[in-house]
């Protein structure tokens, strides 16, 4: 039989299921008797089927109409029969397209996964009822054990269920045998997709449901509008920048990162996960000795890059100390930790970088101007986690516009690129990628680096920060001298 | 902190309370005015006023809308596969699964990476949140939820605890020990608190904070020794099922994704709700940003993932095939950001080209549906975690003795051949 349109059969029930909109259409398109599927009819035992198509005729099908490849095709075609939309002939319990000459049919509409009733338990038990008259011990034995499950919690409507079974086979009786076969596929196939045989899997499955009903219309009311209406017009008042200059940044972006990223340019020596040596790690760990070319390149794209490695914010640390500006990457890494920090220790902390950095006379004193010092020191008297933010974005621009680029073209930066280091690509033969892949070993934990990195800090706090007063005070009396 | 994250109050009296509060900047007949959250939910919640009704709100917020589109389109001069033709194409690429990590009983939902590049956690359905060495594939920490469907777990950045939660509403932090004979659950701190399932959690850049979204359409920032609410955010309509943070340089924002076909970018200082995205047709199942945080891409029931430009306020790409007809559930960009790894639920990985749209690859192999695919750290693999309950972590397959010309020629015979059978 062919179909001719789709009618809407509501989502109701399978909220988290747009495709199944979209499989419908590609049936209706495989249905057609001009342009879909060749269908032929096949006997099977003593009937003649028709209307049944091999599986080999959807790939190809599919293969056709969507510029695919063979593999692609099946995976589609799987799907399809996984939601019932296609049924076998041939192992029905199996829902996987075979690409050979194994027979399918199209399930009826009636049968189709986006109907507008549930599938109940009810209609199972009238279902496996009706198989139980025609031929006793017909059950398979997951479905013999579901059988019995419904009969012990039905039991109050089981004559009910028994009446209806027994009304569903006399109908079923009256029909012509060939109409009665394939009706009998039909079901069958229809409650193998909804109550699959353990052990297989199930496209019906759609995870968790949804809170929400996709269904319902959301009410409108005045505030609805209202909400709309101040966000739309903070939109329309936020600045926006041309299409050109924001996709050029984007594409820069990616041309300027192009060969360190390892899904286009091979990392050497070697990616750890293809020739299981891991040297790559090990010349990349956050706090090596020697970086490597490819990081230190890294560092020269932005003022980020550079700060988020630990490695380049230490050299530009040691480059900050040598001209004695070293306050405002401390300033700005304690504002970190304030931000990020845990709420309780919030209100000392952000005393202490008060006292450290902003105070007058403090030991640490940062030099920013008089509006940002006057709203941030309002803003310490009710502090808050953001307090600092003004403060902080000031010092960042400030190296960032200034002592990265002198960074960059300095003595520490020069020093560090050309002691980097440039590994050679690893050529392993087929017995050495053996040996590797057995020479596995684990890593250090993180906890434990975690613990060596506490102590590392512990030992250099102990060593005080630079005093700026005394160092000056020092210089002063050397000068009278 | 890029020049972008614009220097407004966040904190300060509002214009109508007076009290010291967060503050939202909105616009007054346009006029900048900065009101508390409070202050604003009373606005909006004002009964009709003289001469209005609900339908002249309705019109001038169609209006409204209508003058936003205009806006945008103003400076809308170039489409992203026209200024993507002077970059090179990328040929077709070919991946290979080099872990099988099986150890969980039933579905793996969610999945991430540690920073040491080389560890996992992930969550199944029947409570189990198992950390891996992913290279070594032994398993070193197992924790038992006391709920099912654990659809949310992060690895922590220090790399010594991890969060995890789904069905219980809440959010738990367990701290990793070395000692195995330790019962994890027992230093568990219970974070944070919802009304509905948790479908995605994250930490921010440090070990203290985590940000949460939620069934009940809400997502939360807290604080994890006290387990305070430090910020919450309210926007939209339905389900929030991801939630992905801006990369640390580019400021305090993050970017949601829900069942309301909308995508969010909020201020965390705030709550306020900055950009929003509506252009999908179906549930968005996952957010993430681009590398350089000036763009995100989301993937949806809708079969289709989505590349969202921040500075231009628009859509400038969508990833999809019309072979392509069952829903995307997870999305990560590789180092660069020239490709994009999607997870979709007919059980296969397809990877986009970014800038020019088309795929370059597709990976077959899992048995059900790809829950959650994310790139590792620094970009050298990436991992998959399936309904199969197993998970995969696969690269570019290359031929060592780096020869590009060697591999354009085996790419060129698989492609003509047709043999694309990756089931290992």
């Amino acid at each position: 039989m062919t179909i001719r349109n789709v009618r809407d059969h509501g989502q109701r029930y399978r909220p988290r299921m747009a495709c199944l909109k979209k499989v419908e259409n590609v049936v209706l398109e495989m249905q057609d008797p001009k342009t879909g599927v060749k269908s032929q009819t096949q006997r099977l035992v003593i009937t003649t089927i028709p209307h049944a198509i091999t599986g080999e005729d959807i790939v190809a099908w599919i293969a056709n109409r969507f510029k695919t490849d063979a593999a692609e095709a099946r995976a589609m075609g799987t799907m399809m029969v996984a939601f019932g939309y296609i049924y076998p002939l041939q192992d029905h319990k199996r829902l996987i397209l075979k690409p050979d000459t194994s027979l399918y049919r199209f399930q009826t509409p009636y049968f189709w996964p986006a109907q507008q009733w549930l599938v109940e338990d009810t209609d199972y038990a009238i279902y496996l009822a009706k198989r139980n008259i025609r031929k006793k011990g017909m059950l398979e034995l997951y479905e013999q054990e579901q059988y019995n499950n419904l009969y012990k919690w039905m039991n109050h409507k089981w004559d009910f269920i028994v009446m209806q079974a027994k009304e569903q086979y006399r109908a079923g009786k009256e029909r012509k045998k060939p109409d009665r076969v394939v009706f009998d596929c039909q079901e069958r196939a229809y409650w193998v997709v909804h109550r699959p045989p353990p052990g297989t899997v199930s496209a019906m499955d759609y995870g968790h449901d949804r809170m929400v009903d996709p269904n319902m219309e959301e009410k409108k009311t005045p505030d609805y509008y209202r909400r709309i209406i101040m966000f739309i017009q903070q939109c329309i008042m936020r600045p926006r920048v041309k299409s050109s200059v924001s996709i050029g940044a984007l594409i820069k972006y990616t041309t300027t990162y192009k060969e360190h990223d390892p899904f286009l340019h091979t990392c050497l020596p070697s990616s750890p996960w293809i020739t299981d040596d891991v040297t790559y790690w090990t010349l990349n760990m956050p706090n090596v000795e020697t970086p490597t070319k490819m990081r230190v390149e890294r560092w020269t794209f932005s003022f980020g890059e550079l700060l988020m490695d630990p490695r380049g914010r230490a050299d530009f640390r040691l480059f900050l100390k040598k001209e004695f500006s070293g306050e405002n990457l401390a300033f700005w890494e304690a504002c970190e930790d304030l931000k990020w920090g845990a709420a309780e220790t919030m209100k000392e902390k952000a005393q202490q970088i008060y006292k450290t950095f902003l105070a007058r006379g403090a030991p640490r004193w940062i030099n920013i101007d008089g509006k940002t010092m006057d709203i941030t020191v309002k803003g310490l008297a009710h502090p808050h986690r953001y307090v600092l933010d003004a403060a902080q974005t000031h010092i960042y621009m400030l190296m960032k516009k200034d002592s990265y680029g002198r960074y960059l073209k300095s003595p520490v930066f020069k020093e560090t690129q050309k002691k980097a280091v440039a590994p050679e690509s690893h050529r392993f033969t087929e017995t050495q990628l053996e040996q590797n892949a057995k020479r596995r070993r684990p890593s250090l934990s993180p906890i434990i680096l975690r613990q060596q990195e506490e102590e590392q800090k512990a030992k250099l706090a102990a060593s005080g920060p630079v005093d700026i007063t005394q160092v000056m005070s020092k210089l002063e009396r050397k000068q009278k001298n | 902190m890029c020049d972008q994250t614009f220097l407004a109050i966040t904190f300060g009296p509002c214009d109508n309370c007076s009290q010291n509060k967060p503050l939202m900047n909105i616009y007054l007949k346009n006029e900048p005015i900065n009101y508390c959250s409070l202050c604003v939910e009373l606005m909006a919640c004002q009964g009709l006023a003289k001469g209005e009704t609900i339908h002249t709100l309705k019109t001038e917020s169609e209006t409204l809308k209508a003058k936003l589109e205009e806006e945008r389109a103003k400076l809308h001069d170039v489409e992203l596969h026209q200024v993507a033709e002077k970059i090179e194409a990328l040929g077709q690429f070919v991946m290979k699964t080099r872990r099988t990590l099986k150890g969980h009983g039933n579905k793996v939902l969610c999945m991430d990476w540690c920073r040491d590049k080389r560890r996992i956690v992930s969550s199944s359905q029947d409570g189990k949140v198992i950390v891996w060495d992913a290279y070594t594939t032994n398993k070193e920490h197992a924790v038992t939820m006391p709920c099912t469907w654990v659809m949310a777990c992060a690895y922590a950045p220090s790399g010594c605890a991890v969060a995890c939660g789904g069905l219980d509403n809440k959010c738990s932090v367990y701290p990793l020990s070395l000692d195995k004979n330790e019962n994890l659950a027992a230093k568990k701190k219970s974070v944070a608190m919802h009304t509905n399932y948790l479908s995605s959690c994250s930490f921010t850049n440090s070990d203290m904070q985590i940000l949460t979204s939620s069934g009940d359409g809400t997502c939360a920032l807290w604080d994890v020794e006290s387990g305070q609410l430090l910020q919450s955010f309210h926007g939209h309509s339905a389900d929030v099922l991801s939630l992905n943070l801006a990369p640390s340089e580019t400021g305090n924002t993050f970017v949601s994704g829900g069942c309301d076909k909308k995508a969010n970018v909020w201020d965390m200082r705030s709550g306020q709700n900055v950009q929003s995205f509506e252009t999908h047709e179906s549930d968005i199942n996952c957010v993430k940003y681009y590398p350089s945080g000036d763009a995100f891409a989301t993937g949806s029931d809708d079969a289709t993932c989505r590349l969202y430009d921040l500075r231009a306020d628009r859509e400038v790409a969508i990833y999809s095939k019309e072979s392509i007809i069952f829903g995307a559930s997870s999305v990560d960009f590789s180092l660069s950001g020239r490709l994009l790894f999607a997870g979709y639920n007919d059980y296969t990985i397809n990877v986009w080209d970014v800038l020019k749209g088309t795929r370059v690859a597709i990976l077959f192999g899992h048995e059900n549906r790809v829950s959650s695919v994310r790139v590792s750290p620094d970009g050298t693999a990436f991992c998959s975690g399936s309904w199969d309950s197993t998970l995969r972590v696969s690269v570019r397959f290359r031929f060592s003795g780096e020869s590009d010309l060697r591999n354009i020629l085996y790419s060129m015979v698989l492609l003509f051949t047709g043999i694309r059978d990756y089931r290992w």
